[in-house]
C-alpha cells in the first residue's frame, strides 16, 4: 500500500530527533554540520557519533531517519557533498533528500539502492518537473515547495507516481524555495549555496531612541515600538516603505498550520506531511509531533468527521512564529 | 563578446512594449529573449504575438530566443509551455526543470535559464547533454565559481556562457503577487496594478533606503546590477554574452555604452558618468565578487 499521511518531522538535534520518535513520528529528518543542508546553524545538526545514536535510536522504534542534502553542491567543494551521500548510503538511513540533479546523478550511479526525495529546495511546481526526476534519477518522492493551491497540488498527484510531500506545519517560507536569493543580495549568503536564510552572524539588534531595530548586514528590517515583541531579521518578514506606506510588505511574521486541510490532504492522497522546525528547541519539536500525531490518527479513523481540536490549535498557535498561523497557498486568497 | 536584451520582466502596454520592440531591432544586440516569463496573468501579448515579434526581429538580424515561465502552476501553464516548445522556430530559454524536460523529449537545442540553479559541473554537464547551447549561471554565481564551472571537464567547451550584466536582479519569486498585496488586492483579482508600474515598486526601508523591487509575483533588488566597468574581468573570465535587462526608459542608450566598451571606445574609468544616469538605482556588482548583491565597488 502507498505511503498516506505519514508524519515527518524535523531533527535538529539528538534530544530533539529523541522527542520525536517519543512523540509519535513516522520518520524525522536531520542533516550533517556544515553546508551540505539548509540549516546550516551553529550548535545545530548531527556528526558520525550522533548520527550512528540517531539512527538506531529511530529504528529500534521502528521510525524512518531522512537526510537533508540539499543544498547546490559547488565546484571547489562538491566532494563534500559526495561524501555526505556516501555516509548517508553505509550508514542504513532510509532516503536522502537532494535539491541538486547533479548530485542525484551521483547518487543513483554510487548506491543505486538509496532511496532518493526530491527535496522543496528543488522547486518543482508541476508533474512535468518531478516527473524529470523521475525519469533521470529514480526519486520516490517530492516534497512540492508552498506555492501551489490544494487542487494544483491534486493535479501533480494525479499526473506521477512519485509520492508527493506537503508542509503542515512551521517556519514559512513566502518565496519559491530554491529560487530564493533576497538573503544573498543583502548579506553575501543564501539557501542555495550557504545553507542559511537570513544568518545570525550578519543579524544586529540594537536598543534605539526610536525603538528595538534588527538589521541584517545593516540593512534595517524591522523596528520594534517598546510594546511590540522584535522579531527575528528574517528579511521577508520585516517591514517595509512602499510609495509611503510602511508594512510588512512580503509577508507577515507567521507560521504555516494546514491541519484543517488534512481530510483533503487524505483524499487526494498525500504521502507525506513535513513539519519544519530543525532550528527549534526539542520541547517544540515533542508538543507539534504530538499534536500532529493526534490529528492524523483522527483523520485516518474519520476523514468526514474530521475537525482540529481547538486545544490542539491553541497549542500550535504557542509556538508559531509571531503566535499567528495562516494556511499559505494551499488557500487561494493567500496569495 | 555577443550583447543580448534579456526578457522583459515588467508588465507594460501593448503599445509600449511593440514600440519598444521596434526600436529594439536598431540597436545593437545581438541576441534577445522574448515572451513572459513572470507571470500568467498577463496576457497582453499573447504566444502568436511574441512569435510575430520573433520573426520579425529575426528579420532584423537578431537571433531571438523564447523564454518560458519560470513559476509553473498549473495546468494552464504547462499547456502555454507546450505551445511554445511546440512551436520550434527559435531557440528556447528554459526556466524551470519541466520545460528542459519537454524540450530534451524533443531533441531542441535550448539555453538554460538562470533559475535552473546551475551551481556545479555536474548539473551543468547534465544540462549540456541534454540539450543545452548556452546556459545562464544564477544571477548570485561570483566570478571564481563561473571560473572553475568552465575550467571543469564536465562542462563541453562549445557551451555559452551568458551573463546577466545589467539591470534590476531577479531574486525571488512566490506564489503571492506582491503588487496586489500593495493594493489590499487578491492576485485573482489583480487589476493588472503591475501596468502601473512600468520598472517595478520600489521598497524601501523604514529608513528611506531603497532595497527591493516589487514586481508582481517576482521579487527584484531595487539597485541596478552593472558589470559595464568590468568588462575585461568578464572577458578573461570566458563570458560569452551579456545579458542586458529591459527597463523603461534609456534602454537604447544603456546598450550603446555597453557596444561602445566592447568596441573599445570607453574606458572603464568613464563608465559612471556615461551609465549611472540612465539607470533606475543605484548601481552594484557585489555578486560578481562574492559579495553581497547589494555591495558596489567602482573601479
Amino acid at each position: 500500500m502507498p505511503a498516506l499521511l505519514e508524519l515527518i518531522c524535523p531533527a535538529g538535534s539528538l534530544p530533539a530527533l529523541k522527542a520525536a520518535v517519543d512523540n509519535g513520528a513516522d520518520g524525522v529528518y536531520l542533516g550533517l554540520k556544515d553546508n551540505t543542508n539548509a540549516r546550516n546553524f551553529a550548535g545545530l545538526n548531527f556528526d558520525a557519533k550522533s548520527l550512528t545514536e540517531g539512527i538506531r535510536y529511530a529504528h529500534n522504534k521502528g521510525v524512518k531517519v531522512l537526510m537533508a542534502l540539499n543544498t547546490y553542491p559547488q565546484p571547489d567543494t562538491v566532494s563534500r557533498w559526495h561524501q555526505a551521500v556516501d555516509t548517508a548510503a553505509t550508514s542504513g538511513l532510509d532516503a536522502i533528500i537532494l535539491a541538486d540533479p547533479g548530485l542525484m546523478a551521483y547518487a543513483r550511479k554510487v548506491h543505486p539502492n538509496l532511496r532518493l526525495h526530491l527535496s522543496v529546495q528543488g522547486s518543482a511546481t508541476s508533474y512535468e518537473a518531478v516527473n524529470f526526476y523521475r525519469e533521470r534519477f529514480g526519486i520516490q518522492r517530492a516534497v512540492l515547495p508552498r506555492v501551489l493551491s490544494l487542487p494544483q497540488v491534486e493535479n501533480v498527484v494525479n499526473n506521477t507516481d512519485v509520492e508527493i510531500e506537503l508542509f503542515g506545519f512551521g517556519g514559512l517560507c513566502v518565496m519559491v524555495e530554491g529560487r530564493c536569493l533576497l538573503s544573498s543580495y543583502a548579506c553575501g549568503d543564501s539557501p542555495n549555496t550557504f545553507g542559511a536564510c537570513s544568518p545570525g552572524h550578519a543579524v544586529r539588534w540594537q536598543q534605539t531612541p526610536k525603538g528595538m531595530e534588527t538589521r541584517l548586514n545593516g540593512v534595517l528590517i524591522d523596528r520594534y515600538a517598546d510594546d511590540e515583541k522584535a522579531g527575528y531579521p528574517t528579511l521577508c518578514k520585516g517591514r517595509f516603505d512602499v510609495q509611503g506606506e510602511t508594512y510588512y510588505a512580503l509577508e507577515e511574521p507567521t507560521s504555516l498550520n494546514s491541519m484543517e486541510m488534512l481530510p483533503e490532504m487524505a483524499r487526494i492522497g498525500i504521502a507525506a506531511i513535513k513539519i519544519e522546525g530543525r532550528q527549534r528547541s526539542p520541547a517544540y519539536v515533542a508538543q507539534v509531533t504530538q499534536v500532529w500525531r493526534a490529528a492524523i490518527d483522527a483523520v485516518k479513523k474519520d476523514q468526514a468527521a474530521f475537525k482540529p481540536n481547538p486545544a490542539w490549535m491553541a497549542q500550535l498557535n504557542k509556538v508559531s512564529e509571531g503566535s499567528m498561523s495562516t494556511l499559505g497557498a494551499y488557500y487561494r486568497p493567500w496569495k | 563578446m555577443k550583447l543580448s536584451l534579456g526578457p522583459l520582466l515588467y508588465y507594460w502596454s501593448r503599445e509600449d512594449t511593440l514600440a519598444f520592440y521596434e526600436e529594439a531591432a536598431n540597436w545593437p544586440v545581438d541576441s534577445i529573449y522574448l515572451g513572459e516569463t513572470v507571470c500568467s496573468r498577463r496576457h497582453l501579448l499573447r504566444l502568436s504575438d511574441w512569435l510575430e515579434l520573433a520573426e520579425k526581429l529575426t528579420a532584423a538580424g537578431k537571433e531571438v530566443v523564447l523564454a518560458t515561465q519560470t513559476l509553473i502552476e498549473s495546468e494552464s501553464d504547462l499547456k502555454a509551455l507546450r505551445k511554445l516548445v511546440a512551436d520550434g522556430r527559435f531557440l528556447v530559454e528554459a526556466n524551470e526543470w519541466g520545460a528542459v524536460r519537454l524540450l530534451a523529449e524533443k531533441g531542441a537545442p535550448f539555453v538554460a535559464g538562470p533559475a535552473l540553479n546551475a551551481y556545479n559541473p555536474d548539473t551543468l554537464g547534465l544540462l549540456a547533454e541534454l540539450g543545452a547551447k548556452r546556459w545562464v549561471p544564477p544571477v548570485e554565481m561570483p566570478r571564481d565559481m563561473i571560473m572553475s564551472m568552465l575550467a571543469s571537464p564536465a562542462v563541453p567547451e562549445a557551451l555559452e556562457t551568458e551573463l546577466f550584466a545589467y539591470g534590476r536582479l531577479p531574486l525571488a519569486f512566490s506564489a503571492r503577487c506582491f503588487t496586489a498585496r500593495r493594493y489590499n488586492l487578491q492576485k485573482d483579482d489583480c487589476q493588472f496594478r503591475c501596468l502601473d508600474h512600468p520598472d517595478g515598486l520600489t521598497m524601501r526601508t523604514r529608513e528611506s533606503e531603497d532595497f527591493l523591487t516589487l514586481n508582481g509575483i517576482q521579487t527584484q533588488s531595487a539597485k541596478v546590477m552593472s558589470l559595464a566597468h568590468r568588462v575585461d574581468e568578464l572577458r578573461a573570465a570566458g563570458i560569452d554574452l551579456l545579458r542586458l535587462s529591459p527597463q523603461s526608459r534609456h534602454m537604447g542608450r544603456v546598450v550603446e555604452v555597453f557596444r561602445t566598451l566592447l568596441e573599445g571606445g570607453l574606458a572603464a574609468s568613464a563608465v559612471p558618468e556615461k551609465l549611472d544616469k540612465l539607470m533606475p538605482g543605484q548601481p552594484c556588482d557585489g555578486y560578481w565578487l562574492g559579495e553581497a548583491g547589494m555591495a558596489y565597488h567602482p573601479m
